[in-house]
């Protein structure tokens, strides 16, 4: 269906990633964080559908399955966390979250 | 098909990046689905058009329902403006440049060309459920122990010696009325 190539593929996979990541570095705040992290999953799962369209077989989009799984699964606690966080906390700064002084 | 394939991967690209610099959070998880929407239509070029339609109902319809949900929940409005400082982009930009040129000279050094063959979803289906059955289930069981612990963990703590405490009367009295606001809407859905 296409004349794509892998690398071009793999190379939009690496982007976004990469682009997910830096947000993850910079971004304070813990609803974008996790964005970021939904990101780089989404990047990571583009990763492995690109790799399963190079050899015409059904496991990449199957392993994107469960990487979608796991980005659902984490989210949901994670929002869970943040709104525990506000609760506690009054704000969504991840630097507000010292208590344990790391 | 081709030429479809850059174009959404330049809309992915370009929205992501406006994901991570915006500073209103709305604004920023909208650019996130154009995303989301974009990469659909990359899995659809790519010849994997059952993952096309899962990123648009799982990812960008019901993940960013989540984390909208959540934005309305807590308010964030509320909050200080989520601006960063232009000096806290300098150090983490130059490490990922040098990861980004890495993984993009690795990835350069092969060159295959994908052969135009479209993966339906009746070949995901018999994968699904022929080798990876048992990942399905395993998945199944995460995303149980997640609803259970996302339950958990976001709802109000139970505290019953609060009462006691002399000044906390209004926030207890607060935080039922919430609870119970909670449950009469789960009841009239249910």
């Amino acid at each position: 269906m296409a004349a794509v190539s892998l690398n071009h593929g793999l190379m939009l996979a690496v982007t976004l990633f990469v682009i997910g990541f830096v947000g993850l570095l910079t971004r304070r705040n813990l609803i974008v964080v996790l964005a970021c992290i939904e990101i780089m999953l989404n990047a990571a799962g583009l990763a492995f559908v690109v790799a399963g369209a190079r050899w015409g077989r059904a496991d990449g989009q199957v392993m994107f399955l469960f990487v979608l799984a796991m980005a659902a699964a984490e989210v949901a606690v994670g929002l869970a966390l943040a709104i525990r966080f506000r609760q506690s906390l009054g704000r969504l700064d991840v630097d507000d979250a010292d208590g344990m002084k790391g | 098909m081709t030429f479809l394939f850059y174009i959404a991967a330049a809309v992915a690209v370009v929205a992501t990046v406006l994901v991570i610099t915006r500073s209103n959070l709305v604004h920023a998880l909208l650019y996130l689905v154009v995303s989301l929407f974009a990469v659909a239509v990359v899995f659809y070029t790519l010849g994997a058009p059952f993952v096309a339609a899962l990123e648009v109902i799982v990812y960008a319809g019901a993940i960013m329902m989540l984390f909208v949900f959540a934005v309305m929940l807590l308010n964030v409005s509320a909050d200080s403006p989520l601006r960063v400082p232009r000096r806290a982009w300098i150090g983490p930009l130059l490490l990922i440049a040098v990861l980004f040129a890495e993984l993009v000279y690795g990835i350069g050094l092969s060159n295959h060309a994908l052969p135009a063959r479209e993966v339906g979803p009746k070949q995901v289906s018999e994968a699904l459920f022929g080798p990876y059955v048992l990942g399905v289930e395993l998945a199944s069981m995460l995303l149980l122990a997640a609803l259970i612990g996302a339950r958990h963990v976001a709802s109000q703590p139970e505290s019953p010696g609060r009462e006691d405490v002399p000044g906390s009367g209004e926030q207890t009295g607060g935080q039922a009325g919430v609870d119970a606001g909670g449950q009469a809407g789960v009841g009239g859905e249910a």
